[in-house]
């Protein structure tokens, strides 16, 4: 009984602070339409989760958007490309994911390139991307969090073709993948640097000349970020004590046998 | 099971909350103070084809002053409009006054709605095409005052008055490192107009678009004034990158430009503190016809020359830009040089490692192959490069914490044991006391 009791007592206090996660979740304000998109990585246009996106084009154009992922997400794109009448061919399409160094994004799910048949009235992309870590070795090409470029394009188009307008429809979906399987943290996101360069003709000093800074702040490194390990460990615990309890009950049980 | 799907739940919500929070962070960070307002051209074909009733029985000028008058209309008050014409006095034979038939109507300025107006409508079409004169002359007029510079080419025939072949003109005019862009429109097009503004509007980076109807003129005119409008968050510095990296420009943290030919690579510089982490993205532009297969390579290495990491990337088809990035710190490389020197018993060395910064040698090179010989030449296509020095990550310890249903067992396992273990102990120690 005093086992079933303390076990009880466990899933309570666990269930207790389980209590206000709802609170958490997103909020549902949906974010206003965006109906224009960039022509080039530095002007693409920011867009974030589930924002609509309706864009009129042209054939041949380049379409830029730009989203921002955090550790843990599963971001995808999913585009509809509305074509125009009276083409004269097949045409490819490409939607392609970038990071924020603009090193290109493996697609891990959704038709990345389709080709477009003479007479189809719409061709739709996607590209979902891998879950984005929270670190990576630098030369690892791995998705991490930081910026994110969707270019949206056509990489074969018949050349009469070129210029005839169409419409086009963007989703952008961050869903979570597995929150707590990553260790380590990236010092700074991968955002660029969007300020203009200027020629050194020295070094120029390091930021970070502050030695004593350092030493006078407390630092807590050693304890893990707030992860779901915590209540993998602290029940493993749990668990432990009372097999324990269970284990040392049946040398004692024997006895009075 | 309770307890896991409990505590998945609490951590869904207290990480996406956080994630939120940083989520948000980044995006407003780099917020640039706002640059001189963007400045923007028309440059609309009043030659004589431009007569042809072609647009639902209509002229094309008639289909064009009435989509201009709507853009001027809906024009935002910043923006720096100006409108040129071509072809629009000399109605004569002779092709060399033909030829230099291109005015200014309206100076680029904020815009004077009625008088932009007036001038449009006393258009009538007359003469010959002389684009390439024109869009030399609308680059004058939009003047060099560091902001980004847009010219919108309307036209519905070709050039007739090459040479100057008016793309060669455009390619000239975007290599004179002034950030101009030029946009072109095609009325009802046949293929050697729309051959020659694509050709236009890829050598500078700009859209082709053909309006058939008065909507889709109007709707791209606007949508081109509208983006004008909304200039780029940084104009890049321009470099020029060297063939060996002794020489080479040492780059601070920021965006720049540069022009690299066909098959050519370009030497930048970047010192880089121990603790910090190098960032380097380049993108070059597809400004010309080049062959269906190419790549782009940015490669980091030492001063003598040893490889630290490449970004590469390849394609095939159609594309605008071909991008690479790396990232490289310079954490194991110091502690190797540390632990070196101080195998080497040399407190001093190992001392100094720590506050020196290394040179990091950055190299741009491309694959492209030219179709057309005269596309290998110079100007080179457009390379944008983005450095930026960031604190160094440090690679994670080993996981403190545990995770899983095996992680459970083997503790369940133990805890029993020690429990069945405790028990003995307890058992013999209360016999012996007892016997005692």
């Amino acid at each position: 009984m005093r086992i079933k009791h303390l076990a009880v007592t466990g899933a309570a206090i666990v269930g207790i602070m389980a209590v206000p996660a709802p609170a958490f979740a997103d909020d549902p304000s949906p974010a206003p339409a965006v109906n224009t998109a960039g022509t080039s990585f530095l002007t693409a246009v920011s867009i974030t989760a589930n924002q609509p996106v309706q864009v009129g084009a042209v054939t041949g154009d380049y379409l830029y958007w730009q989203f921002n992922a955090s550790a843990g997400q599963r971001p995808e794109a999913t585009a509809t490309v509305n074509l125009p009448d009276g083409r004269t061919g097949d045409e490819s399409w490409i939607i392609e994911v970038f990071d924020g160094l603009r090193r290109r994004q493996a697609c891990v799910a959704g038709e990345q390139s389709p080709v477009a048949t003479k007479d189809a009235a719409q061709v739709t992309l996607g590209c979902r991307l891998r879950q984005v870590r929270s670190w990576a070795e630098p030369q690892d090409g791995d998705p991490l969090p930081g910026t994110y470029y969707v270019r949206l394009s056509s990489t074969q188009t018949p050349e009469k073709d070129l210029g005839l307008p169409l419409k086009v429809g963007l989703t952008l979906g961050t869903p979570d993948g597995d929150l707590d399987a990553d260790q380590g943290e990236l010092a700074a996101p991968l955002v660029p640097n969007n300020q203009p360069g200027a020629v050194l003709t020295a070094p120029a000093p390091s930021a970070s000349a502050d030695p004593d800074a350092e030493k006078s702040s407390f630092s807590a490194d050693w304890l893990p970020d707030f992860s779901g390990r915590w209540f993998w460990t602290a029940g493993g615990g749990i668990i432990a004590a009372l097999t324990g309890l269970f284990g040392f009950s049946l040398t004692r049980r024997r006895r009075r046998a | 099971m309770i307890h896991k799907s409990l505590s998945i739940v609490v951590a869904t919500g207290l990480i996406s909350a956080a994630t939120l929070l940083g989520a948000a962070a980044p995006a407003f960070a780099d917020e640039t103070e706002p640059s001189e307002p963007p400045r923007v051209e028309l440059v609309l074909d009043v030659s004589g084809s431009m007569k042809a009733a072609d647009i639902a029985g209509e002229t094309r000028i008639a289909v064009a002053k009435r989509a201009f008058n709507k853009v001027v209309d809906a024009l935002p008050e910043t923006t720096q409009l100006g409108i040129r014409v071509l072809g629009a006095t000399y109605s004569g034979n002779n092709k060399r006054v033909a030829c230099k038939d291109t005015q200014q109507i309206t100076p680029v300025g904020p815009v004077n709605r009625t008088q932009a107006k007036n001038a449009i409508a006393t258009l009538k079409p007359t003469g010959y095409t002389p684009i390439g004169l024109a869009l030399r002359k609308a680059a004058d007029d939009l003047g060099d005052t560091g902001s980004v510079r847009r010219i919108v080419l309307i036209t519905d025939g070709e050039d007739t008055c090459t040479p100057p072949d008016p793309c060669e003109v455009a390619r000239e005019l975007a290599a004179q490192g002034t950030h101009l862009v030029i946009d072109t429109l095609g009325l009802t097009p046949d293929e050697k107009t729309r051959k020659q503004l694509v050709c236009i509007s890829t050598a500078t980076g700009g859209t082709y678009a053909a309006a058939k109807s008065e909507e889709e003129l109007t709707d791209r005119v606007q949508q081109l004034v509208d983006r004008a409008a909304l200039p780029p968050p940084v104009q890049p510095a321009v470099v020029t990158g060297t063939a060996d990296c002794t020489n080479a420009p040492l780059l601070a943290p920021g965006v720049y430009t540069d022009r690299e030919k066909l098959s050519e690579h370009r030497f930048y510089r970047v010192a880089v503190q121990p603790d910090q982490e190098l960032r380097a993205s380049v993108s070059i532009g597809l400004d010309r016809a080049v062959n269906p297969d190419y790549g782009v390579l940015l490669k980091a290495s030492t001063p003598d020359g040893r490889e630290l990491v490449r970004g590469v990337d390849a394609g095939a088809g159609r594309t605008d830009v071909l991008s690479a990035g790396l990232r490289w710190s310079a954490d194991e490389q110091k502690a190797d040089a540390k632990a070196s020197a101080e195998a080497a018993d040399d407190d001093a060395a190992a001392d100094a490692v720590d506050d020196t910064s290394t040179d990091v040698c950055l190299i741009v090179s491309n694959s492209f192959a030219a179709v057309a010989a005269t596309a290998a030449t110079a100007p080179g296509m457009p390379v944008e490069l983005s450095i930026d020095l960031v604190d160094a990550s440090h690679a994670p310890d080993a996981p403190g914490l545990g995770r899983g249903f095996l992680f459970l067992l083997v503790l369940a396992i133990a805890g029993l044991l020690a429990g069945i273990l405790a028990g003995w102990v307890t058992r013999y120690w209360v016999a012996t006391w007892r016997e005692n």
